[in-house]
């Protein structure tokens, strides 16, 4: 299935969002997750399943005003 | 005397932000040299390739000071409430600086977005520091949303232009005696740091006036000074200005009169 990852459609078999950040490399990093526009807690990623066409939002800090 | 930010205080009157420097030795030189106790910090998409913002964290956190996520770029109330969701977690704090921005020339706040915004995120215990306009009416929903600090505009984000409507600062400031009130963004040179500090200002936050600077380090501890001043001045008693003179030296007494 496809996700579109920060903007960009991403191929991928995860069924849920923690695998989906393994296999496209946040792994360990510090990261706030959102599906299709809606925060995902970190505790919640693994039991957060995806589905063909899912918006996913990684983000990390960053400088700001 | 420390500035009550919700349940902290802080002793520094300056907040800084931490985007535009030429490097990231240089951001950490002007917040040291600053004496800033709060820094902004946004979020933003992780490269997985680059992991710029990991490396971005770090330096924050070595810094040791408090940090206020921004829901910069945000056009839209789902947007900002999101993002604040994604900040508390990341940055561990529940402080949150709302911006809902509704035009993109000027980053004006959409204030209709803003006081929506703030209702939703302060029921549920975020700690809302809301740019804003000087707009008496928006600061009264504000505050009835559940916000208790207010960050009105000097100026436009960037501009540098300083204090653009005085009239209507002061009125808010007379207005809301209380609240603390952060002058937040366009400020441009230290003289407009302390006139907001004069004018009654519990604080400001500057970024691009120090971080575009020619030296930043210098300009962070230049404003540094014109808030201390400021602050002082406003403690000390400014005198009311007079349409006419009114000679300083005693006219009593004078020589060859009379």
């Amino acid at each position: 299935m496809r996700i579109l990852l920060n903007g960009v459609w991403r191929e991928t078999e995860a069924a849920e969002l923690s695998a989906a950040l393994r296999q496209f490399g946040y792994g360990d990093a510090v990261v706030a997750t959102a599906l299709n526009g809606e925060f995902v807690a970190t505790a919640t990623r693994a039991r957060t399943p995806l589905a063909d066409g899912d918006r996913v939002e990684v983000l990390a800090p960053m400088q700001g005003g | 005397m420390m500035l009550q930010l919700y349940s902290s205080t802080v002793n520094s009157r300056l907040l800084l932000g931490t985007a535009r420097y030429p490097s990231p030795a240089v951001l950490t030189e002007a917040v040291r040299a600053s004496g800033a106790e709060v820094v902004t910090v946004a979020l933003r998409r992780e490269s997985a390739g680059e992991r710029a913002g990991q490396g971005f964290w770090s330096i924050i956190r070595e810094l040791g000071v408090r940090v206020l996520p921004n829901t910069a770029g945000c056009h839209s109330v789902k947007e900002a409430v999101t993002t604040a969701h994604m900040a508390r977690e990341v940055f561990g704090t529940s402080w949150i600086k709302l911006e809902v921005i509704g035009e993109d020339d000027t980053l004006q706040p959409d204030v209709f977005g803003l006081t929506e915004a703030a209702r939703i995120l302060c029921a549920e215990g975020f700690e809302v520091f809301p740019y804003t306009t000087e707009d008496l009416v928006v600061a009264e929903r504000l505050l009835a949303a559940g916000c208790r600090v207010l960050m009105p505009w000097g100026a436009p984000i960037g501009s540098g232009r300083g204090l653009n409507n005085l009239f209507g600062l002061s009125a808010l400031r007379a207005h809301f005696a209380d609240v603390p009130l952060i002058i937040d963004a366009g400020l441009g040179v230290p003289s407009h740091a302390a006139r907001a500090l004069e004018l009654g200002f519990d604080a400001v936050l500057v970024n691009t006036a120090v971080a575009q600077a020619r030296d930043p380090a210098q300009m962070a501890a230049a404003f540094a000074q014109a808030v201390e001043a400021g602050w002082s001045a406003r403690r000390a008693g400014p005198i009311e200005p007079r349409d006419f003179a009114a000679p300083s030296t005693p006219a009593i007494g004078t020589a060859f009169r009379g």
